[in-house]
C-alpha cells in the first residue's frame, strides 16, 4: 500500500523560522565578520551575499559525552600491517587511533573547527546597515500632493472585466430575477386560478373565447418568465478603485565628485564605494531611489555612472559650480516637497581659494533648508584646506543634517559610513 | 540515447533514460512492493512525498520529523546542511525516512529515474519494515501517534512563546535538549503502547495533583511533618532517608516531575523534549541493523528488478555505482576516514548471513551450527526482528565479515605511552574483536552513566548527580556547560560526583566553588 503525494509545490523555507533564530542569536558574532568582510570586498561586491566562518566551540550544543583519557579498547577497519601486541606510539594531536568508531552520524558540526554558512544578499545587507539610521527620513506630505495610489472604494456598476465583483454581480442578478419574476408569477397564477374555473364550471356555462384567451395569457406569460435574463448588463458591479493621494516615499541621491587632475583613480575608487554604500543603504528605505551624478573641475556637468566615475579630467577645482548646477537641477526636476534629497559630495579637499565661502554661501542659503542630509566626504591624508574650514562653518549651522568626515584609505569608508549614520535614538531633535 | 534505430531487448524495458514520470514511480512501487512481498517484507503503508531539494534540506535540517517545533539549532542544522549540498560535499538524495504510520518518505524531484527506484527500495521497503519489525521500534514508539504529537508539540512550543517569550522558551529548549540523552527510560520495561499510554495519562494526572499539594517542598520547617510524608519511613526521625529512594536514570523525567520551580508550562515542554528524545531512543541503538538491512534490501530488490528485465544496463550500472558508493568502507589510515560505516557493516553482516545460510564453509558450521544451511530469508527475519546493534554484533558477526574488513582493536590507556593492537583478524582475534566492537555500539557504554543520586530536600534544595565512571574515561569539556543548564532547570546548586568502583573520585559544582 503506497500513495505519492506532490509536494513541490508547498512553501519552501520551512526552516525560515529557524534560520533567522540561528541568526539571530549569533548575531555578533556575524556582525564581525561581515564588518570583515566589507573592508575587504570590491566595490561592485555589495550585491551578494557572504559566507561567515563561526568558531565551532562558540556554538556547539553541550551534552554529556566522554572525553579524552581513561583506558579504551577502539576497533577499526582496514588493519594492514599490525599484528597482535604490537606496541605503536601514540598519534599526535589525533583521538587514539584514528576516529571512536561511532560511525558517520555523529557530525553534527560540534567536531568542526568552525561552522561555515553562507548569508543571502538580504541578510548581508540587514547586517552591514544594522543600527544605522536615514537622518530626517520623511514622507514628505504637503498640500499639493501628486502622488497617487489607487485604493478599494466599495463597488461600482462601471469597471472594465478584470475587477468584476463576482459575488456582488450574482447577487444583484438574483434580487433582480426575483423582482422581474414575481408580478408574471403573480399574473400567472391569477390566470391559471381563472382557468382552472372556467373550466370547472359546467360545459355548458363554459366560454370558449374566454378559456382560449386565458390559455394565451398563460403561454404569454411563460414566456415572459423565460425570457428574465440569468445575468444582465445591469447587474455587474465591480471592484471600485480611487486614487489616493500618498505620501510620497521616494528619494533621489546626489553624488558630486571633484574630478580634477588631482583626484587619482584611487580617490574616485574609493569615492565610488562610499557613493555605493550610500545607495544601498537609501534603497532598503525609500521605495524608490534616483541618482543624479555631477561631476566637476571648473565647471559643472550632469553625466551618466559610466562618464562619472571612469573618464579623466583635468584643471582646476571650482567647487561652488557643482553646487550651483546641483541647486538648478533641484529647481527644475526634484521638488523637495515630494523627493527626499540626499547629497554625498566627494573631494580631496582642493578648491580655489575665493570659491569656498562661495560655497558656504550657495549650502547656507540655498541647498541646506531644502535637503533631507548632507554627506561629505574628504579623501586625503593631507592637512585640511579652505574648503574643510568653510564646510565646519555650515555643519555649525545645520549640526543635524550635515555631516563631513575624511577618510584616508579603502579601510575608512565603513567605519566612516557607519559613523555618519548610526542611528541617533533619544538625540535627535524634533523636527516639523 | 543513440540515433541509430536498432530493436533490441531493451525496447521492452520501461526504464529508459533517467528522466521519471509519476507513472514510473507507480509502476515501480507497484515492482518493488510485489517483490518485498515476496521477501515477506511486512511494511506500513507508504506515503511517499515528491519534495524540491530545498524542502529536503529542510527536512534535514529536523531530523526528517515533517513538522517540529522552531528552535535554532534546527536553524543550524540547516544552514550546515545547505552548505554541504551547495559544495557538492553531499548527496541530499539517500534517504530521509522516520518511522510513523503511515511511513513518510521523500523522493527528491532532481533525481533520476534510478535513484527514485532506489530511495523507495531502501526508504519505503527497508527501513519501513525494520521500523515494523524491529522489537525496540515495536516496544519504544508508536508509529501512528507520532505525527500528531508532532504537531501538538509544535502548536504548544509557539503558544508558549506567544505567552512567555521567544527567550524563555528558547533558553528552556537549550537547556532540554543538552540534556536529552539522559532524557530516556533505559531500563524500565514498556508495557504494550495503547495501554502504557492510558497508563501514562493517568501518572501525569497524579504527578499534576502530587505538585499541587508538593510537601516535599514545603517552605515551613516542620522536620516531624516532612519525614512522616516520606511514604514508608519507619525510622526513628534523626536518619532522613535519600530522595529520590534509589538512583534515577531519566534526568529529564525527574526535573518534569521534581524541579521546585518550574512552571506548568515549563514541565510540558521538558515532556515534549523527553518524549521526542524517546522516540528516537530506537533509532539510535539500532543503527548498523536499520541501515543493513534497507542497504541489503535495496541490494536484492534492485537486482531482482535487474533479472526481472523491468530496468535496463544502464540504470543498473548508475546503481551499481551508487550501492559501491555507499557501501564503502574507508581504512582508519584514510584521509576519509569517519568511523565505521554503518551501511557498510550492516550490509556486509546480513549478506553474511544469507551467505552462511547457503553456501557455509567449514568454518561457518563450527561459528554457526544452528545457523549454517537453514533458510536464510527465516534467519534474516529473525536477526531483523529480535537484536539492536549491539546484540546483532555479539550474535552474527562471522569471521570472515572480520577478514573481509579486516578489522583490528587497540587498547588506548592513558597510563600507558604506547598504544597496543590487542586483537587482529585471525583465529585469536575474532571473539574478542567482536566483543570489542559489540561493546562499541553499546550505548551503555558509548555515552556516560549519568543519575540522579539525590535532592537535598530538607537542606539548599541541591541535586546531586552522579557519573558512574568507567576505566577512567572521563567527560569533555562540555560538562560544565550542561551543569550550567540543568542549573537553570532545577534553580538551586548543581554536585555531579564521580564515582568509580564505589568510590567518589571527584565532583563538580556548579555555580562553581571558588576557594
Amino acid at each position: 500500500m503506497s500513495y505519492f503525494i506532490d509536494r513541490r509545490s508547498n512553501a519552501r523555507h520551512k526552516s525560515a523560522v529557524n534560520r533567522q533564530r540561528f541568526l539571530k542569536r549569533y548575531q555578533k558574532h556575524i556582525k564581525r565578520a561581515v564588518e570583515e568582510s566589507v573592508n575587504r570586498r570590491s566595490i561592485t561586491d555589495m550585491e551578494r551575499g557572504e559566507k561567515i566562518s563561526i568558531p565551532g566551540r562558540d556554538i556547539s550544543e553541550p551534552v554529556f559525552r566522554h572525553g579524552q583519557g581513561g583506558r579504551r579498547s577502539v576497533v577499526s577497519p582496514g588493519n594492514r600491517e599490525f599484528a597482535e601486541g604490537d606496541r605503536l606510539r601514540r598519534p599526535q594531536g589525533g583521538s587514539g587511533g584514528g576516529g571512536s568508531g561511532e560511525g558517520s552520524a555523529s557530525n553534527q558540526g560540534e567536531g568542526m573547527d568552525e561552522f561555515a554558512f553562507t548569508l543571502s544578499r538580504d541578510e548581508f545587507l540587514s547586517f552591514i546597515f544594522d543600527g544605522l539610521e536615514l537622518p530626517h527620513l520623511e514622507r514628505k506630505q504637503l498640500s499639493d500632493m501628486e502622488e497617487c495610489r489607487p485604493m478599494r472604494a466599495g463597488v461600482s456598476r462601471q469597471g472594465v472585466p478584470a475587477r468584476m465583483n463576482i459575488v456582488r454581480s450574482m447577487r444583484e442578478a438574483h434580487a433582480r430575477r426575483i423582482a422581474m419574476r414575481a408580478p408574471i408569477r403573480r399574473a400567472l397564477c391569477d390566470a391559471q386560478k381563472a382557468l382552472e374555473e372556467e373550466e370547472r364550471k359546467d360545459p355548458v356555462l363554459r366560454h370558449p373565447g374566454r378559456i382560449r384567451e386565458l390559455k394565451d395569457e398563460i403561454e404569454r406569460l411563460k414566456k415572459r418568465l423565460e425570457a428574465v435574463p440569468f445575468i444582465d448588463t445591469y447587474d455587474l458591479r465591480y471592484n471600485h478603485l480611487t486614487d489616493q493621494p500618498q505620501p510620497s516615499n521616494k528619494a533621489v541621491m546626489f553624488c558630486v565628485m571633484d574630478v580634477s587632475g588631482s583626484m587619482t583613480q584611487n580617490h574616485k575608487d574609493i569615492a565610488k564605494r562610499f557613493f555605493l554604500l550610500l545607495y544601498l543603504f537609501l534603497e532598503r528605505d525609500y521605495e524608490r531611489v534616483e541618482l543624479v551624478f555631477i561631476r566637476h573641475h571648473t565647471s559643472a556637468r550632469e553625466v551618466d555612472e559610466e562618464a562619472f566615475f571612469y573618464s579623466r579630467e583635468t584643471g582646476g577645482t571650482i567647487v561652488s559650480s557643482a553646487l550651483t548646477l546641483l541647486d538648478e537641477i533641484i529647481e527644475a526636476r526634484y521638488p523637495p516637497n515630494q523627493w527626499n534629497l540626499y547629497v554625498a559630495q566627494a573631494s580631496d579637499g582642493d578648491n580655489w581659494d575665493d570659491d569656498s565661502v562661495q560655497c558656504r554661501q550657495i549650502l547656507m542659503d540655498a541647498l541646506m533648508p531644502r535637503l533631507q542630509y548632507y554627506a561629505y566626504v574628504e579623501i586625503t591624508p593631507h592637512a585640511h584646506q579652505a574648503l574643510w574650514e568653510e564646510y565646519t562653518r555650515v555643519q555649525e549651522g545645520y549640526p543635524e543634517r550635515f555631516a563631513m568626515r575624511q577618510i584616508v584609505q579603502a579601510g575608512d569608508i565603513y567605519p566612516v559610513f557607519r559613523e555618519l549614520f548610526k542611528s541617533r535614538q533619544g538625540g535627535q531633535e524634533g523636527r516639523s | 540515447m543513440s540515433n541509430v534505430y536498432k530493436p533490441t531487448q531493451d525496447e521492452d524495458f520501461l526504464g529508459q533514460g533517467s528522466d521519471w514520470s509519476f507513472d514510473d514511480l507507480e509502476y515501480y512501487e507497484r515492482e518493488i512492493a510485489r517483490i518485498a512481498g515476496e521477501y515477506r517484507l511486512d511494511t506500513y503503508p507508504n506515503q511517499i512525498e515528491i519534495i524540491t531539494s530545498e524542502q529536503m534540506m529542510d527536512a534535514y535540517s529536523s531530523i526528517g520529523m515533517p513538522v517540529g517545533y522552531s528552535h535554532w539549532s534546527f536553524g543550524k542544522q540547516f544552514l550546515s546542511v545547505e552548505q554541504a549540498y551547495r559544495r557538492g560535499q553531499m548527496g541530499l538524495a539517500y534517504e530521509l525516512v522516520i518511522n510513523s504510520d503511515p511511513c513518510i518518505a521523500y523522493l527528491m524531484e532532481e533525481n533520476t529515474l534510478m535513484m527514485q527506484i532506489l530511495v523507495m527500495a531502501h526508504a519505503c521497503h527497508g527501513h519501513n519494515s525494520f521500523f515494523k519489525g524491529n522489537y525496540l521500534f515495536r516496544a519504544w514508539t508508536d508509529a501512528s501517534a507520532i505525527v500528531d504529537y508532532l504537531v501538538f508539540a509544535r502548536r504548544y512550543v509557539s503558544e508558549c512563546e506567544e505567552r512567555h517569550g521567544v527567550e524563555a522558551v528558547e533558553q528552556l529548549l537549550d537547556a532540554c535538549h543538552a540534556l536529552q540523552s539522559q532524557g530516556v527510560d533505559r531500563y524500565k520495561r514498556p508495557s504494550p503502547i495503547s495501554a502504557e499510554e492510558e497508563a501514562r495519562r493517568q501518572q501525569e494526572r497524579e504527578g499534576y495533583l502530587q505538585q499541587q499539594i508538593n510537601t516535599l517542598w514545603s517552605t515551613i520547617p516542620q522536620l516531624r511533618a516532612a519525614d512522616a510524608d516520606q511514604a514508608g519511613d519507619a525510622s526513628d526521625g534523626h536518619h532522613r532517608p535519600r530522595y529520590p529512594s534509589e538512583p534515577q536514570e531519566n534526568l529529564l523525567y525527574f526535573i518534569e516531575k521534581n524541579a521546585p520551580l518550574l512552571e506548568p508550562w515549563q514541565r510540558e515542554i521538558v515532556r515534549i523534549v523527553r518524549k521526542l528524545a524517546q522516540y528516537f531512543y530506537p533509532q539510535r541503538q539500532t543503527q548498523v541493523m536499520n541501515e543493513g538491512w534497507a542497504t541489503f534490501w535495496h541490494y536484492n530488490i534492485m537486482h531482482r528488478l535487474y533479472d526481472e528485465e523491468l530496468i535496463n544496463e544502464g540504470v543498473m550500472l548508475e546503481f551499481l555505482q551508487s550501492h559501491t558508493a555507499v557501501v564503502a568502507q574507508p581504512g582508519f589510515d584514510s584521509p576519509w576516514y569517519n568511523g565505521i560505516n554503518p551501511y557498510a557493516l550492516g550490509f556486509a553482516m546480513f549478506s553474511d548471513i544469507r551467505r552462511i545460510c547457503t553456501e557455509p564453509t567449514e568454518e561457518d558450521r563450527a561459528w554457526f551450527p544452528d545457523m549454517a544451511g537453514s533458510d536464510w530469508l527465516d534467519t534474516a527475519h529473525f536477526a531483523m526482528r529480535n537484536f539492536k546493534d549491539e546484540s546483532f554484533i555479539q550474535q552474527f558477526l562471522s569471521p570472515k565479515v572480520i577478514r573481509d574488513m579486516k578489522l583490528f582493536a587497540l587498547l588506548d590507556d592513558d597510563h600507558d605511552d604506547m598504544i597496543e593492537i590487542s586483537a587482529i583478524h585471525d583465529e585469536r582475534g575474532y571473539r574478542r574483536i567482536r566483543e570489542a566492537l559489540s561493546l562499541q555500539y553499546s550505548l551503555g557504554h558509548r555515552e556516560p552513566d549519568i543519575q540522579v543520586f539525590a535532592a537535598n530536600i530538607h537542606g539548599d534544595r541541591s541535586l546531586i548527580l552522579r557519573h558512574e565512571r568507567t576505566q577512567r574515561r572521563g567527560l569533555d569539556a562540555s560538562m560544565p556547560p550542561v551543569l550550567h543548564y540543568l542549573h537553570r532547570l532545577w534553580g538551586f546548586p548543581i554536585v555531579l560526583e564521580v564515582v568509580e568502583n564505589g568510590e567518589v573520585v571527584d565532583t563538580h559544582h556548579w555555580p562553581q566553588i571558588t576557594e
